[in-house]
């Protein structure tokens, strides 16, 4: 049980948050939220070294087992890890949140209550095992992510980097679940362990790749590859520990999640090992090379993070190669994926840290435009050492951590191309290069982000705040998250064994039995192979393209924005969605109540007739009917006479007299009929509704005044008689056809031994049906409500000041 | 209503209670016999919409100073309790409960978990109805 209630405890301590941030004020709520992610952490790390021995932790609880959906915890390699990264940094993201909002000007509670919304999300999309509860966590994390992004929701901006995030994610997750719904029926379970052991069978099936795909773009639009990736660099309008968290550490990171977690499944079929490779490495091409044009700090960092995402993903794709080969060449592509985890591990600490810094400068010099900043070196001496070590494992230099993964994706690159698979042929010789390229820019932009900043000239005027150190508390993290990365340089074994091989262990499980199976030696220094040379052209070029780096940044303007993604997604939003639609709905959005009659009930008529038709339903029998009695007659007529006096009174008061003739002649039909309630009901409501009638009658407009010569319209004349006739024939040809027999002898038996009472109208509306009084007296309050909204609302915008006198 | 009409008003004062109490009969005779918590509300409002005809809107509201919107939330809370008790005590939703009882003065009668549901149904006919029409009629 305390397995699956951990994902579910940083959102009921949500609870709690508005409460303590009204009654605490004195104390920065941050603190209390700190105790969540803390107390997490070190639940997960009790896991550690049993999963890091093989064995895996599951538990379920059962949400909706009819339908065979439950929240299914487990933990195995891949999962704690994750686990242990989002509680992790999620405290470090928590304790910088403490100094970087401030307690009495900030919307906290709010802060703080998605932020945990969103902890549980993830923890939920990481852990489970049930398909159907993993899409409920994903789109939760969209939601709150939505939220965390538009926290400054009164900022234009924050409202659209909010929606643009939701839009794609969430559209990306609909797919997804497409894609789990299929594989659910071919599988013919919820449980992603059990297709994973049914893997071999489902290859075979039809849709197979199709699903397929579908997984695919929900993992590669939660993930920001191309071209989906747009949403990122907008999402940076968050506040700064919200993107240090959801779009370095956590979030971004559920799509690669998803492709491990479903990599044995797909493996086998060429398709994924093509998308995800060929998709991750243009992402990390695109990413790299346009991280060099942007000058807002966390644009760059957004745009390294999208090109660093898409690395790890093309390392999975290329470490799921590992299923189509054999011997040797076997363990390269095993390396891959071992790569991908260890990059990932990586990328959390160095990037995290560098998004912290990014929001420090933001927040001691009040701008985070690379173009003002210079020179900060002198200012910020921790910062900027933190940024260095940040930036210099980003570009992949010695002694970070950086350094060795980058070196593994080097290698793993190199060896696609000498692995002909699925006919790659020559063209394998396209895959090291793009690495290599998008491995240069990638140097440029750590060394722009870190010295355009810190070096150069303090030009302090232009700067909205005087730049000083940032506070030691805003600065702890950042520091911790700074001595990982150089500590894993030196002690990679320790967290590939305890970490990594694990995970490696549960991405391939038809390859490894047990982590300690999993052959991989992470060493510094490889001797003087390609990899090397290839890193030493990478720091040679990277530092003569950063130094000419005014020379040729020009050259990004040649291309229009016209032409880019954004462009086409605002183009979509706007002339599509917004203009066109609005243009459509207005074609039949008249505002005319009359048309808008004329829609429902000919509609109607056409349903029910056309139906009727259909069913070959006219049967009209008049056996076992009552004669027409001559009171009835008289009635009828009465009726009749009304109707046609509300319909052609010249005065208003002569109308509402005749339609409550027409009113009274009906409930005296109940009468005749033996239908006392009814009866009963229909006087009660005529007598209010005339009361109402008069209320209103001297604002209601004169008469003379809104009457307009009606043409003859064929269409509303057709409408009507046809309404007109559908009705009379519904009720005709309902008398007239008794297939089953009647529920009243069913009721007369029961009402007094089921419920206790003699009257079957009541019995039926407070006992038999009583959901659906439930539901109408429900309706009845909203309307009320309504009612009294739209009335008082107007009082108060067009007389407020009557109202106050 | 400017005028002071005297005999209006104070035909008012009795026959809104002859129908106010009309509609309390209407609404517990409503299991056995026509009636029930619709019309009974019904019935409950017309009274007081007698009221505000013969005198007015103002006067109705120091007479009886509701919120009929918090009678209207009352009578929804009451009923959805009522249907959600039996989930407590590991019955379907909307289970009704019944029994015979011998009271004093009244003698042998039933008692139904109905009728508090019914009163629900009152609680928010009166509410909404009253809402309506005070809403209305204040808006000038």
């Amino acid at each position: 049980m305390i397995q699956v209630l951990t994902i579910f405890i940083p959102v009921i301590a949500a609870i709690l948050i508005p409460l303590l941030f009204k009654t605490v004020r004195s104390i920065h709520t941050g603190w209390f939220v700190l105790i969540v992610p803390i107390l997490l952490a070190t639940y997960y790390a009790t896991f550690v070294a049993s999963i890091a021995n093989g064995d895996t932790f599951i538990q379920q609880f059962d949400w909706i087992p009819s339908l065979n959906i439950a929240f299914v915890s487990y933990l195995d390699g891949l999962s704690l890890l994750f686990s242990l990264l989002i509680t992790g940094i999620g405290a470090l993201v928590v304790l910088y949140s403490i100094f970087y909002l401030d307690k009495t000007k900030e919307q906290l509670h709010n802060f703080y209550i998605y932020l945990l919304m969103f902890m549980t999300a993830m923890l939920g999309v990481v852990q489970s095992d049930n398909m159907m509860t993993l899409y409920l966590f994903w789109e939760l994390t969209s939601i709150s992510s939505f939220l965390l992004i538009g926290y400054w929701f009164n900022r234009d901006k924050s409202r659209f980097g909010a929606l643009k995030s939701m839009m794609i994610t969430v559209a990306g997750g609909l797919m997804m679940l497409g894609g789990f719904v299929l594989l659910a029926i071919m599988g013919g379970t919820y449980s992603i362990r059990e297709l994973v052991q049914n893997a071999p069978l489902l290859v075979e099936l039809d849709y197979f790749v199709f699903a397929l795909v579908l997984v695919l773009l929900g993992a590669f639009t939660k993930s920001a590859q191309f071209p989906f990736y747009i949403w990122l660099p907008d999402a940076m309008e968050a506040p700064t520990p919200v993107s240090a968290y959801l779009h370095s550490a956590t979030m971004v990171k559920a799509g690669i999640y998803l492709v491990a977690r479903f990599t044995p499944i797909f493996a086998a079929n060429e398709v994924w090992i093509w998308l995800v490779t060929g998709i991750g490495l243009l992402t990390l091409f695109w990413g790299s090379f346009f991280a060099v044009k942007q000058t807002d700090l966390k644009g760059i960092l957004a745009f390294s993070t999208v090109s660093q995402l898409g690395l790890i993903m093309s390392m999975l794709g290329a470490g799921a190669i590992a299923y189509h080969v054999d011997g040797a060449e076997n363990t390269v592509f095993k390396y891959a994926a071992f790569a991908a985890i260890f990059h990932l591990i990586n990328h959390a600490t160095f990037k995290g840290s560098l998004f912290m810094i990014a929001g420090i400068v933001d927040h001691e010099t009040g701008t985070r435009d690379i173009r003002k900043l210079g020179g900060l070196m002198s200012v910020m001496p921790l910062s900027f050492t933190v940024a260095l070590i940040g930036s210099f494992s980003m570009a992949g230099l010695p002694p970070f951590n950086g350094f060795l993964s980058k070196e593994m994706f080097l290698t793993a690159m190199l060896s696609i191309k000498e692995f002909e698979l699925f006919e790659y042929g020559t063209y394998g010789i396209i895959f090291p290069i793009i690495a290599w390229i998008a491995s240069v820019f990638t140097f440029v932009y750590s060394f722009y982000f870190v010295f355009k900043t810190f070096t150069g000239k303090l030009q302090a005027e232009q700067l909205p705040k005087k730049p000083h150190e940032a506070p030691i508390g805003m600065l702890i993290s950042p520091i911790i998250l700074a001595v990982f990365v150089i500590t894993i340089f030196f002690i990679p074994n320790v967290i590939g064994d305890t970490f990594v091989k694990p995970a490696v262990a549960a991405i391939q499980p038809f390859l490894y039995n047990a982590p300690n199976e999993v052959d991989v030696h992470i060493a510094a220094w490889h001797g003087v192979k390609t990899e090397l040379l290839m890193t030493i052209g990478i720091i040679v070029l990277g530092l003569v393209l950063f130094l000419t780096l005014a020379k040729w940044q020009k050259a990004y303007l040649v291309i229009p924005a016209k032409l880019s993604l954004n462009a086409l997604y605002d183009f979509i939003m706007d002339s599509v969605l917004d203009r066109g639609m609005n243009r459509f709905s207005k074609l039949y959005m008249t505002g005319s109540i009359r048309q808008y009659l004329t829609y429902m009930l000919g509609s109607i008529a056409v349903i029910v007739i056309g139906t009727l038709f259909i069913k070959d339903a006219f049967k009209l029998t008049f056996d076992g009917g009552t004669p027409i009695q001559l009171y009835e007659l008289t009635l009828l007529i009465v009726l009749i006479i009304g109707t046609l006096t509300t319909l052609l009174a010249k005065s208003r008061l002569t109308a509402i007299i005749g339609l409550g003739a027409v009113g009274y002649t009906v409930a005296l039909f109940f009468v005749i009929f033996n239908a006392p309630d009814l009866a009963l009901t229909q006087l009660v409501i005529e007598t209010i509704s005339v009361a109402l009638f008069l209320l209103a009658f001297y604002h209601l407009p004169k008469l003379g005044k809104v009457e307009e010569r009606v043409r003859f319209q064929l269409g509303r004349a057709a409408v009507s008689i046809a309404v007109g006739a559908m009705v009379t024939l519904l009720a005709l040809s309902a008398h007239s056809q008794k297939m089953i027999p009647s529920i009243k002898t069913y009721y007369e038996e029961t009402v007094y031994s089921l419920a206790g009472g003699g009257n079957i109208v009541n019995v039926i509306l407070v006992d038999y049906r009583g959901f659906d009084t439930l539901f109408e007296i429900t309706v009845l309050g909203i309307a009320g409500m309504g009612i009294y909204g739209m009335i008082k609302l107007r009082l108060s915008r067009k007389e407020k000041t009557n109202e106050n006198e | 209503m400017k005028t002071n009409n005297v005999i209006l008003q104070f035909t008012a004062k009795i026959v809104f209670f002859i129908i106010f109490f009309f509609s309390i009969h209407i609404f517990f005779a409503g299991h056995y016999t026509p009636g029930g918590g619709f019309v009974g509300g019904l019935l409950a409002s017309s009274a007081v919409v007698l009221l505000v005809i013969s005198f007015d809107l103002k006067t109705v509201r120091s007479i009886l100073p509701f919120n009929f919107m918090f009678v209207t939330a009352t009578g929804l809370i009451l009923a959805l309790s009522t249907a959600a008790f039996p989930m407590f005590v590991g019955k379907p939703f909307f289970t009704h409960f019944f029994d015979y009882f011998t009271l004093p003065i009244i003698g042998k009668t039933s008692l139904h978990t109905a009728a508090l549901f019914d009163l629900g149904v009152f609680l928010v006919v009166v509410g909404v109805t009253m809402t309506i029409i005070q809403t209305i009629g204040e808006d000038e």
